[in-house]
């Protein structure tokens, strides 16, 4: 795999940030995109645009077509059984939050016998999370137990940032209906055992739910062996545009909970009086959906499975490995999250400096990391920490340039001291 | 002196350093100087809350002038604090009113004023203002 190569294709990499050149280590954020995936969108909005699934006309039905045939791409990339189990949202966010509402309606509303779906039903609203999910993960399911009074359950990590699986089997007893769990912490780098985690889920009856915004482009995903019941992602997050993102979910599932937003193509019949909706996924697609950005999203999934997946990870586990190494000798250095099962980024604080000093100081060396919180607040509150320094990385990054991050970082840290 | 001749002394301080570096190095070593708040004050009340750092701000009139006290968990906000707090304390809270804060622009510290960068400066900013303001209508 010749990373030179792959970073050509990448044009917004090769420019200079104050003068000095841009070194993009912001991945977990958003990835850079392909010239490949910009000339998909490009070449939609030049050639193909139209509204789809409605007209008769020509244009329309090549838009339809080419829409559906990314369905499908995306629902053979993490291997679902059927393209209609996947539903296109704008991403990671709206996914969870359709299921959340979705699911709160099907599994508690007053009035639905939902007992052949779920045993559980009858109780209090539980949903079950894991301390490090970030809040498009956490902030959805406590707004939903809120509203139908039930309760929040987080199964705690140990200060490596390793889940600890016993008390998460623990509180799968406690009866929560649902379980949310990041596949991969966008704060700590730590991979969970996820299939594991689903397998417990379902031995106490459990739905589970799993965010994959931080796996999806560094590990391969199977829905099938993982058996969660539905997986969430962020086409950005994989070298494909903003807007666009997925829900999968099993068909009986998805067949079950009621839609999350109204009109458009996802009704069948309408009167005044009464409205019936349309079959999957369509139900879940209100309104006129991204579709430039969906056969961008086709294109990123092409553009990875181009590549040796193997490889990427091996060179994105050495870019990991290395970064910890080096900034390891830096007097003060405190890594969050050292879990050995990790992926994709370092997260760390030196004593005595601020994230967002550093963060500062390293921009202006054409670094360009993430501090703060990282949208993860209870995270930080269980390290003590009021954020972190977080280099993420993608398959575009090399060694030459984790050498330039830990310079800034050491210069920085003299700076601030 | 005047807060117009105070943001022209601050520009000619920093015009004295080419190198973003050197620039910063003041600026950090000007955090490290802040008027701080005093320990009574630094709670929930005076605290502004920034995604990025948290900025805790105090001030009182004596004789028609307004004192400022300050401190934040990040050197370079306190630095920039520490400017803002050398233009303003002092001041009539007519004066400080009226102030203009185009000086950052000037010494190319603007990036950390802007509302996106959630460090709580803006708001402390707004704050400063608030004060002024309360403090215009008692004294």
């Amino acid at each position: 795999m010749d990373i030179n190569e792959i970073r050509k294709q990448f044009p917004v990499l090769d420019q200079q940030v104050y003068g000095k050149p841009l070194v993009y280590l912001d991945n977990a954020a958003t990835t850079q995109k392909p010239l490949c995936v910009i000339e998909r969108e490009r070449e939609y909005y030049l050639h193909e645009n139209c509204n789809i699934h409605r007209g008769v006309h020509y244009l329309s039905q090549m838009a339809t077509e080419a829409y559906e045939h990314a369905r499908q791409t995306v629902a053979r990339f993490i291997n679902a059984p059927e393209a209609h189990e996947i539903v296109f949202t704008r991403g990671t966010t709206e996914s969870l939050n359709l299921l959340a509402t979705s699911l709160g309606h099907l599994l508690f509303d007053s009035g639905n016998n939902t007992s052949h779906l779920s045993p559980l039903t009858s109780h209090l609203p539980k949903v079950l999370v894991t301390a490090m999910e970030h809040h498009s993960n956490l902030v959805p399911w406590q707004q939903m137990v809120k509203f139908y009074g039930g309760e929040l359950l987080v199964a705690p990590m140990d200060d490596n940032g390793v889940l600890d699986l016993q008390a998460y089997e623990d509180l799968l007893k406690q009866g929560p209906q649902i379980v949310a769990m990041a596949h991969v912490s966008n704060t700590l780098g730590t991979v969970n055992p996820i299939k594991e985690m689903i397998h417990l889920a379902h031995q106490y009856g459990v739905l589970a739910v799993v965010d994959g915004a931080q796996s999806m482009a560094h590990l391969p995903i199977d829905v099938q062996d993982l058996d969660c019941d539905f997986f969430v992602f962020s086409g950005h997050k994989m070298y494909a545009p903003m807007g666009i993102g997925g829900l999968y979910g099993k068909t009986e599932w998805l067949e079950n909970i009621p839609p999350y937003q109204f009109g458009g193509e996802m009704v069948d019949t309408v009167s005044f009086e009464k409205t019936t909706f349309n079959k999957l996924p369509f139900k879940f697609e209100a309104g006129t959906p991204n579709v430039g950005a969906a056969l961008g999203l086709e294109t990123a999934i092409q553009f990875l499975e181009n590549l040796d997946r193997s490889a990427v990870e091996a060179h994105e586990n050495l870019l990991v490995k290395t970064t910890m190494e080096k900034l390891s000798t830096i007097e003060g250095m405190r890594f969050i999250g050292q879990a050995p099962e990790r992926s994709g980024l370092v997260s760390f604080i030196i004593d005595g400096i601020h994230p967002y000093d550093l963060g500062t100081i390293i921009d202006k060396m054409g670094v360009a990391v993430r501090t703060g919180h990282h949208c993860a607040e209870p995270v930080m509150t269980r390290f003590g920490i009021p954020g972190t320094v977080r280099a993420s990385f993608a398959v575009y990054n090399t060694l030459e340039e984790v050498v330039v991050l830990v310079k800034a970082v050491e210069r920085a840290a003299m700076m601030l001291r | 002196m005047t807060i117009k001749e105070i943001q022209n002394n601050i520009i000619e301080d920093f015009s004295m350093f080419d190198d973003w570096m050197d620039r910063y190095a003041m600026l950090i070593e000007m955090g490290k100087e802040c008027p701080i708040i005093d320990e009574q004050y630094r709670d929930e009340k005076h605290l502004i809350n920034g995604c990025q750092s948290r900025v805790w701000l105090h001030a009182e009139l004596k004789d028609g002038k307004v004192y400022f006290t300050a401190d934040s968990d990040a050197v370079i906000t306190k630095g920039i604090i520490n400017l803002l707090i050398k233009v303003f304390s002092g001041q009539t809270p007519e004066d400080i009113l009226a102030a203009d804060l185009s000086f950052l622009d000037e010494i190319g510290l603007k990036e950390h004023l802007s509302p996106t960068r959630s460090n709580g400066l803006v708001s402390m900013v707004k704050q400063m203002m608030l004060y002024a303001e309360a403090f215009k209508s008692i004294s």
